[in-house]
């Protein structure tokens, strides 16, 4: 599928989503809440079937986070960037998608080591990088411990 | 420094018509001979140990200066060149290896990040900020990373510092 035909499907699909085209792949803004039904539709669809997820990550805009989710089908190959706002930075939380693809979840426990995102319905959320005992996600623009030195 | 220096024979050798005789002090016979077979442990953590590596092959070669074999485990190892950046996660391994090391001990503090964290100063929550923070060092070799004849120097000043050390003088007060 073109970019123009994904367009078409994501804007079918989920009338609110909103969509950037300056990056290499299609990005679609999704709220959080819908991200469980739209991936099982980009998953399962015969026509789209994005059965590779190859990059999962997060970003820390401030007010808001974002959840990163890059998608490619093999057999149609084509790409697609999923991005998922989470409006609540104090307790950040989104649904877990290791259901649709098992690869997210370590890489959803990186997520969540720094960045402080919990995974709903993730078989084993922890830290995957740091110590157990470590207070704070570090990745998070708000971060700062004794160590840090500023510059 | 020359390098034809480093061998020379701390001691005199009286010849005789019959073959000979040397004159020395204990002292400096086990040191010459301590710092002319110093085994590292093979340790490294980042890029730096892609220079050691370079320098433990033919180009470089330090077993010309007595260095010889990296040993694979902490308790046959007399030194262990901290080669690389050293995280918050890694310093209790550092430390658990060096204490496993029999003394007497000595490390080298290769490349900035093993001095004062390097490039990791400022920003970062994982860098320890100079591994005398956890273990006593006895030579730094500043680079990023230092090049191979920048460590033989380090190791060569170390091989210096054993000369210099004293098992049976009494210590004069």
């Amino acid at each position: 599928m073109t970019t123009e035909e994904l367009k078409q499907v994501m804007t079918d699909l989920l009338p609110s989503s909103t969509f950037d085209e300056t990056g290499e792949f299609l990005n679609v803004i999704i709220p959080s809440e819908e991200l469980l039904p739209v991936m099982k539709t980009l998953r399962n669809r015969e026509d789209l079937f994005f059965d590779y997820l190859f990059c999962l990550t997060c970003v820390d805009w401030k007010d808001h986070l974002m959840m990163v989710y890059f998608l490619n089908s093999r057999t149609h190959n084509h790409t697609i960037v999923i991005k998922a706002k989470i409006t609540d930075t104090i307790n950040p939380q989104i649904e877990s998608l290791f259901s649709i693809w098992p690869t997210a979840e370590l890489n959803e426990d990186e997520v969540f080591d720094l960045f402080g995102v919990k995974f709903l319905n993730h078989p084993n959320l922890r830290r995957l990088f740091l110590e157990e005992d470590w207070v704070g996600y570090p990745l998070r623009k708000n971060y700062e411990d004794e160590h840090m030195i500023e510059l | 420094m020359d390098v034809k220096d480093k061998m020379e024979f701390p001691g005199q050798v009286h010849e005789t018509p019959d073959g000979g005789f040397i004159l020395s002090k204990l002292d400096d016979i086990i040191n010459w001979a301590r710092s002319n077979s110093l085994w590292p442990l093979a340790f490294g953590t980042s890029c730096c140990a892609i220079e050691m590596m370079q320098t433990v092959n033919a180009k470089y070669d330090w077993s010309r200066f007595g260095f010889e074999v990296m040993r694979a485990t902490p308790r046959q190892a007399d030194l262990i060149i901290v080669s690389g950046t050293i995280t918050m996660k890694m310093a209790p391994v550092l430390k658990r290896l060096y204490d496993q090391m029999p003394d007497p001990k000595y490390v080298i503090a290769m490349g900035a990040c093993t001095i004062s964290g390097g490039p990791f100063f400022y920003n970062t929550y994982s860098v320890v900020k100079g591994i005398d923070h956890i273990i006593p060092v006895d030579v730094f070799i500043p680079g990023c990373p230092p090049r191979p004849e920048a460590l033989l120097h380090s190791m060569i000043t170390l091989q210096e510092k054993i000369k210099h050390e004293t098992y049976f003088k009494k210590e004069t007060k």
